[in-house]
């Protein structure tokens, strides 16, 4: 059974009509292409498919769209236009923290997380807020350096619990 | 550009920014889905089938649309659907393909499969009983059998005997991105687009199976999250399918793996049973005899080479005098194994290593000492009878290692608490750079081609992928390097084998090492014409002098050239619930010369993750040939909450047939880790270890075991 659900996606207001039980994860997918967006696991494992909804981390796979009517979505696609993803990406670029790159939006938004819900990071809560994403390639390492050096070079970037796009 | 610089990864930008194109992101008009019928049974024959009316545009695609129903890799013994038997829990039967993933699964639920069960085998030791017999004209279950010796073990006299049995079992890849192809007919070309690491093997297999003209077939690699070995063979029986499917409804087909599809019936690590039997007299190891078994499971495919690696370097980084080894391959009916990073390396050294240790501890010698003292040097003579060939800096490597690690220190005196046990291992592997044996000569015959344009860009053209190890930035970084342009002026696309000479696949850590060094000399010819407007080099592989070895009897220099690790592991074993956890990581590696150190820092903890894995995490089991852990719950792999303090070093030991000096590195990284962490653990608890993953519950069997007597 259909139904109209709204939301906000990446800070427009979007309307779809769409079986409630559908998941997020294929709805951002197939009818809005926002393909960075990865299904690895399809159980809540893996963090692949992670997106912000109102400002928190959640696997995309794991939510009906029953469940985002009138909240307010951040993918990548969003999150890449933002000053934070900036200092992110080319922390992650320096740190050498991307191999294959499957893993890599969801550890992005995941970092995202971590440098706005700690102040100064120590590694336990890095190590911490990224255990919900697997990644197969790096070992971690990098990743764990990349977040450090976002810190470092961001500072204040971070100072609002919310993301504005 | 210069070599010595550091260089940002040319392909990272687009994948952070998700715009990277994996299989499932790429677009297809009019596009169909794919899902797989699959065998129910271990082994039988299929009676019926009995398949719901197909509605409007569903199509049920099988054997029947196939024209050489078989998958070419190196044998062709398995069957791109089966037939009429099945051999397999999960062996594909048949596809339904159509425009709904919901309809195609509603559809599927309604097939009934009836087979007649015939007995099967589910184990070497059941393999090995033969009591029943499950390959075609074959009054056994061997696979493939090998056999090689050096020196003679029957004149060693007053020796003490060492004897141990070693156990591994399955890995799983668990690359992020799952299996994945697309199959699109137009009526005039064929074109495969796959998640793969090996465009030509999958072009020789649609061949095969489709019998078109080769100039009617054209792979594409689509972006590949992960490989790991798992995408080496095994997408070739994807890609046979879906082009089966495509060439059948001439629309664009696509199948992607759910995850539990792709954990239970993908190819995995060999489960492997090693006996070692030592000679020991004066504190060195006089003569070995070594007896390999892996389970193939029920098709060959790639285990024969997987197993002459096991076998090749048995002896590790030592000087072994008098050898005696076997090798077999068991036919069961397990799910099917294969190419995964170390490629039968990891189940031998593994074994090699553990066994040393405990030679080590009943001669109450240092384990580090001991393997030091039977180090190869160069000129040695190899398991195999050749000759070490290269420079070997084995003694630095060590002297290095016990630098960077502290291991005496740390072994002599070692913290007690009431908490752990605390324990400290180590482990010397080499590992060799592309095929075994000839294989680059006879098999491969690798070519490169450099286009330069009248822009003064360069376009390389390989057939060789990215898959996350960082192999454009490697191969760009060394034409880039050679000419003296930008790397971005380097122009590495995913190879499309319409495109792209067939420079072998991007496997056995030869990518670096051997393309990168038909690069190398290409890309010096494009240096010395570089004034001319447009134009194209190619280079060619030429076996070097060196490189002499006999195939039949499995003699000679196995490898072109070997890399080396050492590698020490810091444990803690909790008292109570035998939970291990690995405190630190150091390796140091001698991989010629670093083409990248960013690149290599890489693969180096990427490796020692998935070996840490390996070595205590990752239990995967298989009951009455069904895989017993099929989701990232059950089979638990590293997290970063698992991640040990890891530190590396270098031995610079430049390679006169590498680029730059470099040699492999690719799977060096993950082999020595395992053996580390198991010596590691049975320093901690006393107690032999003979099996990895070691597992809380295995610790507690061998605790118990130690009790009863």
């Amino acid at each position: 059974m259909l139904k109209t659900i709204n939301f906000t996606l990446n800070n427009e207001k979007v309307s779809i009509d769409v079986d409630p039980v559908r998941r997020l994860l294929d709805v951002l997918r197939i009818n809005f292409n926002l393909t960075g967006v990865k299904e690895g696991c399809s159980e809540g494992e893996c963090g692949a498919c992670v997106v912000f909804i109102n400002n928190q981390l959640v696997n995309s796979c794991m939510v009906p769209m029953g469940n985002v009517i009138n909240k307010e979505i951040i993918t990548i696609e969003g999150f890449k236009n933002t000053k934070q993803f900036e200092v992110i990406e080319a922390s992650f670029l320096e740190a050498g923290a991307v191999q294959c790159g499957f893993c890599t939006p969801g550890m992005i938004l995941a970092t995202e997380n971590i440098l706005r819900t700690y102040k100064n990071p120590t590694l336990e809560e890095i190590k911490e807020g990224l255990s919900g994403n697997i990644c197969r390639c790096t070992g971690y390492q990098s990743i764990f350096e990349a977040v450090m050096l976002a810190k470092e070079k961001g500072g204040d970037l971070w100072s609002s619990t919310v993301i504005s796009l | 550009m210069k070599i010595d610089e550091r260089t940002l990864r040319v392909d990272a930008v687009k994948k952070m920014r998700g715009e990277n194109e994996f299989l499932e992101d790429l677009q297809f008009e009019n596009l169909h889905y794919a899902r797989t019928l699959r065998s129910e049974i271990s082994r039988g024959i299929i009676k019926n089938i009995v398949y719901p009316e197909m509605p409007k545009d569903y199509y049920i695609v099988d054997y029947r649309d196939i024209h050489t129903n078989e998958v070419a890799m190196i044998d062709f013994d398995m069957p791109i659907f089966a037939k009429d038997q099945v051999n397999y829990i999960g062996e594909p039967i048949a596809f339904i393909v159509g425009k709904s993933k919901d309809k195609i699964i509603e559809l599927m639920a309604q097939v009934v499969v009836e087979y007649e069960a015939l007995p099967a085998v589910y184990s070497i030791e059941e393999s090995k009983a033969n009591q029943v017999n499950i390959l075609d004209k074959k009054d056994n279950n061997i696979f493939v059998k090998h056999h090689f010796s050096k020196g003679s073990i029957s004149t060693l006299s007053d020796c003490r005997i060492f004897e141990g049995y070693y156990e591994t079992t399955y890995q799983e890849q668990l690359y992020m991105e799952k299996q994945g192809v697309v199959g699109d007919y137009d009526g005039e070309e064929l074109k495969v687009y796959g998640s793969i690491q090996c465009p030509y093997y999958v072009k020789n297999a649609l061949i095969h199976s489709t019998k078109l003209p080769e100039d009617e077939i054209r792979v594409i690699q689509s972006d590949t999250g992960g490989a790991f070995g798992g995408k080496e063979e095994y997408p070739s029986l994807l890609a046979c399918q879906v082009a089966a499917a495509a060439l059948k409804i001439k629309k664009p087909v696509r199948l992607i793996f759910d995850r539990r599809e792709d954990i239970m019936y993908t190819t995995k690590r060999h489960p492997s049973q090693t006996y070692i039997k030592s000679y020991v007299k004066d504190n060195k190891i006089q003569g070995m005899v070594v007896d390999i078994s892996l389970d193939g499971g029920p098709y060959i495919g790639l285990s024969d080479v997987v197993l002459q690696r096991s076998l090749f370097t048995l002896t590790g980084a030592y000087l072994i005098e008098n050898l005696d080894v076997t090798g077999v391959v068991m036919a069961t009916n397990n799910v099917f194994t294969g190419a995964f990073r170390g490629f039968g390396a990891p189940q031998s050294m593994f074994a090699l290593e553990q066994h040393i240790n405990q030679i080590a501890k009943g001669l109450k010698i240092d384990p580090f000492k001991l393997k030091r003292n039977h180090f190869v040097k160069q000129g040695d003579q190899t398991a195999t009878s050749g000759v070490y060939v290269e420079k070997i800096m084995l003694d630095q490597l060590a002297d290095q290692l016990e630098k960077l690690s502290n291991y005496k220190e740390k072994l002599n005196n070692k913290k007690e608490d009431d908490q752990y046990y605390r324990g400290i291992g180590v482990s010397f592997v080499p590992h060799g750079g592309g095929f075994t044996g000839d294989g680059e000569a006879t098999h491969i015959k690798a070519k490169v081609k450099l286009r330069k344009n009248a822009d003064d860009t360069v376009d390389l053209l390989v057939a060789n992928v990215e898959m996350g190890q960082g192999a454009k930035t490697a191969l760009s970084k060394i034409v880039a390097s050679v000419i003296g342009i930008d790397i971005e002026a380097v122009h590495y696309d995913n190879p499309d084998t319409k495109y792209v000479p067939d420079s072998g696949p991007t496997v056995a850590s030869r990518t670096t090492m051997v393309v990168g060094q038909l690069l190398y000399l290409a890309a010096l010819k494009v240096k010395e014409r570089f004034d001319e407007e447009s134009f194209v080099v190619e280079e060619n592989f030429k076996a070097p002098d060196y490189l002499v070895w006999d195939q039949k009897n499995l003699k000679g220099n196995a490898y072109m050239a070997y890399s080396w690790s050492g590698v020490v592991a810091e444990v803690l074993v909790d008292k109570i619930t035998y939970d291990v956890t690995v405190d630190k990581l150091y390796g140091v590696y001698d991989i010629g010369n670093p083409i990248d150190i960013k690149l290599v820092e890489g693969q180096i903890h990427g490796g020692m993750i998935q070996g840490m894995g390996l070595g205590m995490m990752e239990n995967m089991t298989s009951k009455k040939g069904l895989i017993q852990q099929n989701n990232f719950e059950a089979y638990s792999v590293p997290t970063s909450k698992d991640i040990p303090q890891m530190a590396f070093d270098l031995v610079i030991n430049k390679y006169d047939d590498g680029p730059y000096g470099a040699k492999g590195l690719g799977e060096l990284s993950l082999v020595g880790v395992p053996p580390a962490i198991a010596s590691a653990i049975e320093d901690a608890i006393g107690h032999k270890i003979f099996k990895i993953p070691v597992t809380p519950e295995y610790i507690l069997e061998v605790k118990e075991y130690a009790k009863d007597n």
